[in-house]
């Protein structure tokens, strides 16, 4: 099976119902694809397919319908995307775990809004959990970004 | 030889700093040098200037001994050092470093005594620094209690200046001019004509000299670095998807495993079925480990699926079975038979109720689960000679010597590579999932093999915190508080878990009243009194250990008390606290949040809480807003003392971030147990805090405290108190049980 990942193939031998995420994770070594809860209630697993945000662990490997994105087509150290420096601006990061699903689900947000207001934001974000409680910096680190997005 | 000499006057000059003001007793053998652990496996031209810098021709390496699981502690020990060093830290490497007693925990153990953080008195303090000298000698080098500012920041600093002062005599023994007229910057010694030799360029001269002894800390007013807002060493990592975390290691021919354990945590297996679960695709083995069963296999899921797919006889463990038999054990308890501590004990506590309209009322606090984000997971390989093991802990000398224990080879043929934590909040105080994991490569020697929890068995097989119960009888008169009796009440988690890591230490449990006892409150007949129950569920340490229940009796009986003697409940807590650290911040959150009282307004409240855990008086007001969804949390105001902030930008995150998770796992959280097996296993029955219940917050840290302390967890323990009360001033209804989702809406 071939996969489309951040503009690269690649290919996959893996069974049609293994969930994405493990098949990015221990088939083609994209750690940054984070394993947290398994049933959709966590969003630590949160990649792009087309632009959307999705739980690649409800995705099985058969149905992926598009090209898929995870953290490091958005951006990387050395080219970062806004929603990226306005998350290092902020300091969000505790342990980080949740924060590639993170970053991801707010650029799906901005994408279809990019003048989020708080209850927007919550709307949005509500899925994706942060054990470590780092929620007010994501908020201000969204509406960061959503300028600098603007203004660009 | 002459090298090792030198070392060892350079360890000394770090362990005679650490110990300052010290103790009488013992002086000799416990103020006697601890070996230079960076001292083996050294090439030529290398040094180990102290145990916490290295330096090469090659780069500078920093020692940051104690664990990040989320907290920032890499980057804080980092800019410690780089502060008297004069490094930019971001150019230096950061590694955690192998187990050693050279990174013992002295302030952990010191707080274990059975005094409050705030006496200083010169009992409490001797003792402190007995224990410090215990926690040396048994090198127990973990991470937790808020303890590593407060344990490190001198001997940091201190291996810092050691290493830059000796890097100066070594550019002074080279040029012959006097080390007085170097100055250092950038990780260079500039000499007086503006030539700059690289640290790394010196480090063989500086291996080979004496070390320069007479070094002094540089003033605050000085700092370039602490003390500032600067960036985290790991977030352009964490922003990037760039960190790798413990259960992200990747080894070549590397096999992935999953554990199945009982689910009645701590019985036996009868027997088991893996004939199915062999028969699926990718599976390579099943093996036996302790508690359950382990699936070997060529991918996690592949692990996960033929995990679910064994049949196992579990046998059911000795304690009772379900919640509603726990709290009767609970209830039980508060005998004198069980009686284990009474370290409160002011005025006459008996003549003052007797007569008295007695106020009496009755707390709960229900097992609830660390589950942090990243699921437990070690990676491990044996061979005849070596154990390596990957994996995030906060427990390192524990691991090694389990592996040791584990392989028969000896602790010095453990290699442990420790990796960042996705969250713990106390989890990886425990080492079980390794020793699963080394149980599990050891039946493949010579390959890798990578051992990862499900969420269901992170969530059954959490050491969670203890259910705990409290009962109050108090009562006032003319406007005061004038008698508070606390039985407070759960299984020793000093027991438990102290039981399965270390060794139970001999006293009273002080983990079972912290929260309690120990809070500065100058009421003429105060007794607070711990019950140990019977051991039940096996109970781990959760972020504010005891206090993170306590705090919620304590300081909510309080509030009763205060409300039925009409009084302020800012000012009355004012006039009971005599200790100056805790004042201030209660004044401070007043003028924060401008107080008047808790009465902001129809269908509003405002609550207040104070606590005074891991030596930090946090006080905490919170409004909220009875809205036709629920009730809403608006604001939170919070002001703290922990003495020098060395880095405020995640002082700032781990108060904000304490304060939610102290108020997500009230609000919404229990484990609740039928047929010994936990019935929350993920995360749509355990939420915690999610963003769109997540208030404004307005944080303070005064600095004005001498002690200086740790952040990670003093801002729990107030927030469930504070957040019951403003819901009482909102509702006219106490919350005397956790979660209080079971007794209100919340939007």
């Amino acid at each position: 099976m071939d996969l489309t990942i951040n503009g690269t193939s690649h290919s996959v031998d893996l069974p049609d119902d293994m969930p994405l995420l493990w098949a990015l994770r221990d088939g083609l070594n994209f750690s940054s694809v984070k394993y947290g809860c398994g049933i959709a209630q966590c969003g630590a697993c949160t990649v792009h397919i087309d632009g959307q945000a999705v739980r690649s662990c409800q995705v099985a490997l058969a149905d992926v319908w598009g090209e898929i994105t995870t953290i490091e087509g958005l951006g990387t150290p050395d080219a970062l995307h806004a929603i990226q420096a306005a998350w290092i601006d902020h300091q969000v990061a505790q342990c980080g775990y949740c924060q590639s699903g993170q970053i991801l689900q707010a650029a799906d947000l901005l994408a279809r809004n990019p003048a989020p207001t708080d209850d927007d934001i919550d709307a949005a974000m509500s899925g994706n959990l942060c054990r470590c409680g780092t929620y007010p910096r994501i908020r201000a680190a969204i509406h960061s970004a959503a300028s600098a997005m603007r203004e660009a | 030889m002459g090298r090792a000499r030198t070392i060892a006057r350079r360890s000394f000059l770090i362990g005679s700093a650490a110990i300052l003001g010290g103790v009488a007793f013992g002086a000799y053998f416990v103020t006697r040098p601890t070996p230079n652990p960076l001292l083996n496996g050294l090439a030529e031209g290398e040094a180990a200037l102290t145990p916490f810098v290295k330096i090469t021709s090659q780069g500078i390496t920093l020692i940051v001994p104690r664990a990040d699981v989320g907290q920032g502690i890499a980057s804080t020990q980092a800019m410690l050092i780089a502060e008297e060093l004069d490094i930019d830290p971001a150019m230096a490497t950061l590694d955690p470093g192998q187990p050693h007693q050279a990174y013992f925990n002295a302030a952990v153990a010191a707080e274990s005594v059975p005094f409050p953080a705030w006496d200083h008195g010169f009992v409490a303090s001797t003792v402190r620094d007995l224990m410090g000298h215990v926690a040396r000698l048994t090198s127990s080098q973990f991470t937790g209690g808020s303890s590593s500012v407060a344990d490190l920041h001198e001997t940091l600093r201190l291996a810092g200046a050691t290493a830059r002062e000796t890097l100066k005599a070594a550019a002074a023994a080279r040029t012959g001019i006097p080390r007085s007229e170097m100055r250092t910057e950038g990780g260079h010694v500039v000499l007086p004509d503006g030539n700059r030799i690289p640290y790394t360029d010196l480090a063989a001269e500086a291996a080979a000299i004496d070390p320069v002894t007479d070094v002094t800390l540089r003033p605050a007013s000085e700092w370039t670095r602490l003390g500032k807002p600067y960036q985290r060493l790991d977030i352009i990592a964490k922003s990037t998807g760039t960190q790798d975390y413990g259960i992200d290691v990747v080894l070549p021919g590397m096999l992935h495993a999953t554990v199945r354990a009982n689910p009645g945590r701590g019985g036996a297996m009868a027997g088991y079925n893996a004939d199915a679960a062999l028969a699926m695709q990718g599976v390579r083995s099943v093996v036996e480990v302790n508690e359950g069963l382990a699936v070997i296999a060529d991918n996690t899921w592949f692990a996960f699926k033929a995990a679910e797919a064994l049949e196992v006889d579990w046998l059911p463990p000795d304690y009772p079975a379900s919640s509603a038999e726990m709290w009767q054990a609970l209830a039980n308890a508060r005998t004198d038979a069980f009686r284990n501590s009474r370290l409160r004990n002011d005025g006459d506590i008996e003549v003052a109720l007797n007569g008295a309209t007695v106020i009496e009322a009755e707390y709960r606090a229900p097992f609830l689960a660390h589950a942090a984000l990243e699921p437990l997971s070690a990676t491990v390989l044996v061979d005849a000679e070596r154990v390596q093991i990957w994996t995030a802990t906060q427990i390192p000398a524990v691991v090694r010597d389990a592996a040791a224990a584990l392989t028969g080879l000896d602790p010095s043929q453990v290699t442990l590579h420790v990796l960042p934590a996705g969250g713990s909040f106390g989890r990886r105080l425990d080492h079980d999932y390794v020793v699963q994991a080394i149980q599990i490569a050891a039946t493949m020697p010579g390959t890798p093999i990578k051992t990862t929890w499900s969420r269901e068995e992170d969530m059954t097989h959490d050491y969670p915190r203890p259910l705990h119960m409290a009962v109050g009888r108090g009562a006032v008169g003319n406007g005061r508080v004038l008698a508070y009796d606390l039985d407070t009440i759960s299984p020793s988690l000093i027991s438990s878990w102290f039981g399965r890591i270390f060794i139970v230490p001999p006293g009273p449990d002080t983990m079972l009243v912290w929260g309690g006892y120990d809070q500065p409150y100058a009421i003429p007949n105060y007794r607070v009194t711990g019950y140990a129950a019977p051991p039940m569920v096996p109970i781990g340490s959760w972020r504010s250990p005891g206090a993170c229940s306590n705090s919620f009796f304590h300081e909510s009986f309080l509030s009763e008390l205060i409300h039925a003697a009409g009084a302020d409940p800012l000012e009355e807590r004012l006039r009971l606290i005599a200790d100056a650290d805790s004042r201030r911040v209660l004044e401070a959150v007043g003028q924060m949040s401008n107080w008047a009282g808790a009465d902001i307004g129809p269908g509003r409240g405002r609550g207040i809480a104070f606590a005074h855990t891991h030596g930090v008086p946090v006080a905490m007001v919170i409004d909220v807003t009875m809205t036709d969804r629920g009730i809403r949390i608006d604001e939170v105001w919070i002001a703290a003392d922990c003495g020098t902030v060395f880095d405020p930008v995640n002082a700032e995150a781990q108060l904000t971030g304490a304060a939610i998770f102290g108020l997500g796992h009230a609000m919404n959280c229990e484990l609740t147990y039928e047929n010994h097996a936990v019935q929350q296993t993920n995360f749509d029955v355990f939420e915690g805090m999610r963003l769109h219940q997540t208030p404004r917050f307005h944080t303070r840290l005064l600095g004005l405290a001498a002690r200086v302390r740790g952040l990670g967890e003093p801002a729990t323990a107030p927030a469930a108190p504070a957040l019951a009360d403003a819901i009482f001033a909102a509702t006219g209804q106490r919350l005397r049980e956790m979660p209080f989702s079971k007794s209100v809406d919340f939007a």
